[in-house]
């Protein structure tokens, strides 16, 4: 169940998108995002999946792999789907037994499930192809500026680093402890929400506590190894633009322009 | 004149813990007056039972812990000048038990990497040492892997070349191979062995495994936060019944050896190897009756 999860994962892969630069791609999603939700004619979603599609096919990232780790996000939205469906007032479209659907809930449901979904896919492309320590640098120097207003940027994108470097770990010990307990007598899947929760207080404490030893282990390695924060350090792998960047920002802008075109000839 | 690179005065150091209110809530001494000298170049074996002391030591030498009484020096600066913190930290390079509380990236490469980026060695020149660390340790083609994907003993080969790529003079291992199975742990101690051979980098090991001691120039026992043995592997290991008191066994052939020398045979002291105990069989079987081979 745990495995399952692929956000925040990386897919290795050498395709294009792969080898942009991490800024151009968080910029990119981040364009991607707001145009969603500026834009949102039915041409608008035209162009938002012609722009995906493409994206996604280069990617090299199989879409069966992509979607198989979003199961559990893709659930939540069409509850969400639902409740904008059946709770949202306006004129009437047909109705039963206590149900009415209305023009307003047909439209805000269709909205959500394309915002959601595309928002979904759009950053998961984004963190399937760069590796964790590529995000975070990204990020770093992306948002170096945030620097002068006193956001430690440095140490977040270190926490995100080191966060990313230990899901695995730990995920693999939860499901140790949890064969331990279980060999024990422990049951984590039977019983009501009461007794599962309780179930779970001798998984986490345990866990907690290796958690705790490994962080502090963690502090220990690297202070050993010469880390003193941001300052005076220098890079293994400095960001730099390359063409396909330049041309990665002209697509960009190739893309807003088209949505904002779109949008004043009403299509 | 200085010649030592790892010079430590009588050695003392309490762990303290506080409550809430500042009060000293425990404390405990791991250190009762330690005096140790490594020159450059030497591969110093550490052995002690579980609470001896032995990482608390190891932890004066690249100031993580600094001496409660006495003075650490290494290679001419005194741990408390905090000054000089980094580059003793560089100088002494250090490598622990877990491998996975140790590595910090997500990419080997990448974690070789770590410590020369802290150092702030230009970007070119920290490419040609991770070249250099991963292919000393073998590991340069594994560079793209994710560190979860490798087995412990490959792990600590990592946490070696991260260590080298700093460049140190010395490195410290504590216990690097006690969660690895025998194939992981040949593995590390043949990495370390070779940068003590091929580059002169003094190395000091502690280890509860004394198949592991035996090539080092000095051995040191430690017992109750004191060194209580001091001598080449030989010397230490001759004294198997001292050496049990301080709770700890010698090597397979050794104990062997002891006992065919309390059986009544005519052998030295402190064998090490099963070459030597076959060599000193053979000459005792000749010595009796000539003409067998
Ligand atoms: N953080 C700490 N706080 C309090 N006491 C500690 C701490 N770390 C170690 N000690 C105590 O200091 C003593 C020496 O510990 P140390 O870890 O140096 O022993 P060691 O020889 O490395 O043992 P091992 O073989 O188990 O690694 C022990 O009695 C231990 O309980
Ligand atoms: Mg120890």
């Amino acid at each position: 169940m745990l495995k399952d999860i692929t956000l925040g994962q990386y897919y290795p892969g050498d395709s294009i998108i792969h080898r942009l630069d991490p800024r151009v791609k968080l910029l990119g999603t981040l364009v991607f995002l707001i145009t969603l939700f500026v834009f949102g004619s039915p041409g608008a979603y035209v162009l938002a999946s012609i722009a995906l599609g493409v994206v996604i096919s280069v990617s090299t990232v199989p879409f069966r792999y992509m979607v198989k780790g979003l199961r559990a996000i893709f659930l939540l939205m069409v509850i969400t789907a639902l409740f904008n469906l059946f709770l949202t007032p306006g004129t009437i479209l047909f109705s039963f037994w206590r149900f009415r659907i209305t023009e307003e809930g047909l439209r805000m449901a269709i909205h959500m499930i394309f915002r959601l979904s595309y928002l979904i896919l759009g950053s998961s492309i984004m963190t399937l192809t760069t590796t964790p320590n590529q995000l975070t640098d990204g990020l770093e120097t992306g948002l170096g500026f945030l620097k002068k207003i006193h956001v430690p940027v440095h140490e977040v994108s270190m926490m995100m680093s080191i966060a990313l470097r230990f899901i695995p770990i730990l995920m693999d010990e939860t499901s140790k402890i949890m064969r331990a307990q279980e060999a024990r007598g422990a049951n984590f899947s039977e019983g009501g929400i009461i007794r599962r929760a309780k179930a779970l207080v001798p998984l986490l404490v345990p866990l907690f506590i290796s958690a705790f030893r490994r962080a502090n282990d963690l502090a220990m390695a690297m202070e050993a190894r010469g880390y003193h924060g941001g300052e005076g350090r220098t890079r293994m792998k400095p960001l730099s633009y390359h063409r396909k960047d330049m041309v990665a920002f002209a697509v960009m802008a190739l893309y807003v322009l088209c949505q904002i075109g779109m949008k004043i000839l009403k299509l | 004149m200085q010649t030592e690179i790892v010079k430590g005065t009588d050695i003392t150091y309490e762990y303290v813990h506080y409550d809430e209110n500042g009060k000293v809530d425990f404390s405990e001494t791991a250190l009762r007056g330690v005096s140790l000298d490594v020159r450059p170049g030497q591969f110093i074996a550490i052995l002690g039972h579980n609470g001896s002391g032995k990482s608390t030591l190891a932890k004066q030498i690249n100031a993580l812990l600094l001496p409660s009484t006495g003075t650490m020096v290494v290679d001419g600066h005194d741990t408390k000048d905090a000054s000089k913190l980094w580059d003793i930290r560089q100088t002494a390079g250090m490598v622990f038990q877990n491998p996975d509380n140790q590595i910090i990236a997500s990419v080997v490469e990448e974690d070789v990497g770590f410590g020369p980026e802290n150092m702030g060695v230009p970007t070119k020149e920290i490419w040609h040492r991770v070249k250099r660390s991963l292919k000393a340790v073998g590991m340069w083609e594994k560079r793209g892997e994710s560190p979860n994907r490798l087995s412990g003993g490959q792990k600590q080969r990592v946490a070696i070349a991260g260590v080298m790529a700093m460049e140190p003079k010395c490195i410290i291992l504590d216990e690097p191979t006690a969660m690895l199975d025998p194939g992981g742990r040949k593995e590390v101690i043949d990495a370390a062995l070779e940068l003590n051979r091929e580059r002169g980098i003094t190395v000091i090991l502690i280890t509860h495994y004394m198949e592991e001691v035996i090539k080092a120039d000095r051995v040191l026992v430690m017992d109750r936060g004191k060194v209580v043995l001091t001598g080449t592997p030989r010397e230490v290991f001759s004294k198997v019944e001292l050496l049990r008191k301080y709770r700890l066994s010698v090597p397979q052939v050794t104990q062997l050896g002891f006992e065919l020398q309390k059986a009544g045979l005519d052998l030295p002291d402190g064998i090490l190897t099963i070459q030597e105990l076959v060599t000193e069989l053979k000459r005792l079987r000749g010595g009796s009756d000539g003409n067998q081979d």
